[in-house]
């Protein structure tokens, strides 16, 4: 009788859990599966017939130039992001934690490029760095760097793209690091204090940075990914150029899919792109995560 | 450390608190303090939330700077030194350990701050002082005994989040022992422990202090911690001190209302009197001398209440629930004016009565534990002093 029961409620138990498993299943699970089933085809917008091409597409990828150097571009650009995105967020956290009256304007003049729709303020950006026009060059040029045109400089437009990406994520990790230094327990610091911390060095050292740990590592997960993702600033700004140097994965990917229909070649490649961001994921929790959870 | 060497033997200890006041904004928090801590002494600072007794000792520690006062510690005036050079070590309420280090680190923290170069502190660049390792030798091997003496040895390896409350709080004890402080300053350490652990580490605070023979200086809001453990205690309310004393002076003679209401558990029973027209106060057998007539208040200590025959010395009380404690009986009366009465049996009286609730019965009150207060809330005399008892 009791085992008719247990199983009567394990029935009313699934049901109950059916619609939002239905829901990640139709949202989640199976456009996934679609893109995994694309990327073995040869499938091409609008195309009538559909082929099977088993591994062809990630076997052409990876012989491939273009992808190649994405690929390429792509994790400089995050390597260059990544330390200013963290280092940036908790420099400009620390500075404007211990203000009172002035801590609104900071967080909300901090916040604003995250807020402005990086396309709008692109254009800015393409007046700020014009080579002629722009206060930017011109002050490299005053400070004797000659004429510098920042966006047409193969060796220097991806820079510039991070140095944007940069002006753009700082806000959003300086919030996620107020608040981390909001959730420190005032008591540790009166610990440290008695215990002989007088410099601010130590009480960064001894308390502030090991108490930041969890959030820390939520900023480089966010971080890495958002970088990996570089996209907007492309399109406005260089379209991959000069000479591909600021090819993206994701900006390759949207050509390939959007602009040739290559749409299967496309599939392949997000797959790759979601392998990618799965994997450092992973990566980051794997080794900070025991590292930054005390309890 | 050469300051302190000078100290002469009696001063080491030795706490002195002149005129403290503390002003938050236009909040007056203390109202001129002054209080002698004696070298060695257990000394607790007991009182209502919000009295002043945790910015009192925030202050002793420099995490606090007082509006007016001065504070010595050890025949130093420290008013102008940071927490770090003032000889003392606190324990938090909430122990306040470093949770990503291990219980030794944890430990060893004071002293690594004090004997180690900021230098030699830092990653990496420590690995550069030849000196680190032999310092870092001597402290841990100070912290192992330190460890040792409060049965830590086992968990110097774990982090904190990995004990349980009595042993973080032993922790905090230990990392504020092996600095060898002039002074330990507790801010409420037993108030986020169960209540069985409680009793267990009042006892063992008890035995520390008197093993180490250091000053203690203890903040708490309980009434018994304060009664257990101290050789003296200090009762604030409002942000002044309402009187300084042993535990059984302030238990034994309260100088005001206050006091006798705050001390004593169940609390003192408070009785709204008038005086005859001979100007004495007259109540279930008492008869006190009043100094002036008028409106008092009697306080008379639930065990200065027995029960008696009917008789016009004896007040007659409704019964209204009795509690078995184990060793002793609480019985909570009813008297007109709807005035609750508690008082303290023990179980041979009880048994002899085994009152039923709602049942009517009798008592007197001894002079002993018994104490006539103004209406300004001041003691009239010492329980002794009382002329004239029925």
């Amino acid at each position: 009788m009791s085992s008719a029961r247990a199983r009567a409620q394990a029935r009313a138990g699934s049901a109950f859990a059916l619609p939002a498993f239905a829901l990640i299943i139709a949202l989640l699970l199976a456009p996934l599966a679609a893109l995994l089933a694309l990327s073995v085809t040869d499938y091409r917008l609008g195309a009538v017939v559909v082929r099977w091409i088993g591994l062809d597409h990630y076997a052409a990828l990876f012989s491939e130039e273009v992808f190649q150097r994405s690929l390429r571009n792509t994790f400089l650009y995050v390597a260059f992001v990544l330390p200013g995105a963290v280092f940036g967020g908790l420099g400009v956290a620390l500075l404007i934690h211990a203000r009172t009256r002035s801590r609104t304007f900071y967080e909300i003049a901090y916040f604003l490029p995250v807020t402005a729709t990086l396309v709008a303020m692109a254009t800015v950006w393409q007046f700020m760095l014009h080579p002629s026009l722009g206060p930017v060059s011109r002050l490299l040029a005053w400070l004797g760097f000659g004429q510098v045109d920042l966006l047409n400089d193969p060796s220097l437009a991806l820079g510039t793209l991070a140095l944007i990406g940069l002006w753009q994520v700082i806000g959003f990790n300086m919030v996620l690091f107020l608040a981390g230094l909001s959730a420190i327990p005032r008591d540790l610091y009166e610990a440290a204090a008695l215990d002989g911390a007088r410099s601010a060095v130590d009480r960064f050292m001894r308390v502030t940075w090991p108490m930041l740990g969890p959030t820390t590592m939520f900023v480089m997960v966010t971080s890495t990914i958002t970088a990996f993702k570089v996209f907007d600033t492309v399109v406005v700004l260089t379209r991959g150029g000069p000479l591909g140097s600021t090819e993206t994965l994701l900006y390759v990917l949207y050509l390939e899919g959007f602009q040739y229909f290559r749409t299967g070649y496309a599939a392949a490649m997000t797959v790759v792109l979601l392998a990618f961001l799965v994997l450092l994921s992973i990566l980051q929790a794997k080794v900070i995560d025991r590292k930054v959870h005390y309890a | 450390m050469t300051s302190q060497a000078n100290q002469t033997e009696t001063e080491a200890g030795r706490l002195i608190l002149k005129g403290i006041v503390k002003d938050f904004g236009s909040t007056r928090v203390l109202d001129g303090v002054d209080l002698d801590i004696r070298p060695g002494e257990f000394m607790t600072l007991v009182g209502p939330s919000g009295c002043g007794k945790s910015t009192l000792l925030r202050i002793i520690a420099g995490l606090e700077v007082q509006s007016a006062g001065s504070v010595t510690i050890a025949g130093r005036r420290v008013d102008a030194l940071p927490p770090s050079e003032r000889d003392v070590a606190m324990v938090f309420q909430s122990y306040a350990l470093y949770p990503h280090m291990s219980v030794g680190a944890n430990i060893a923290s004071p002293l690594e701050l004090r004997r180690l170069r900021l230098i030699e502190r830092l990653p990496i660049l420590r690995w550069l002082s030849p000196r680190r390792a032999r310092v870092m030798r001597e402290i841990m091997a100070e912290v192992r005994v330190v460890a040792e003496q409060l049965q830590l040895s086992e968990y110097l390896d774990r982090r904190p989040a990995q004990l349980s409350g009595g042993q973080r709080q032993r922790v905090a004890l230990g990392r504020a022992m092996v600095r060898r402080p002039a002074a330990f300053l507790m801010d409420e350490p037993l108030s986020n422990l169960d209540a069985k652990l409680r009793v267990h580490m009042r006892t063992e605070l008890a035995e520390l202090h008197a093993r180490l023979g250091s000053t203690f200086v203890y903040v708490t809001h309980d009434q018994v911690e304060a009664m257990t453990m101290s050789d003296r205690v200090a009762l604030m309310d409002k942000g002044v001190i309402r009187q300084l004393g042993t535990p059984s002076e302030l238990y034994d003679s309260p100088a005001d209302l206050t006091v006798a209401r705050f001390i004593g558990s169940p609390p003192i029973n408070l009785i709204d009197v008038e005086t005859d027209p001979h100007g004495y106060v007259r109540f279930a057998g008492l008869r006190l001398r009043a100094p002036a007539p008028g409106r008092h208040v009697l306080g008379i200590r639930p065990e200065a209440l027995q029960l008696a025959a009917p008789g016009p010395e004896s007040l007659a009380a409704r019964l209204r629930r009795s509690e078995n404690l184990g060793a002793e009986w609480l019985l909570h009366f009813e008297i007109e004016p709807r005035a609750p009465i508690a008082i303290r049996l023990t179980p041979a009286d009880y048994a002899r009565a085994r009152p039923a609730a709602g049942e009517v019965l009798h008592l007197r009150a001894a002079v002993e534990g018994s104490h006539l207060f103004a209406e300004d809330g001041r003691r009239i005399g010492a329980a002794g002093n009382l002329s004239g008892s029925a």
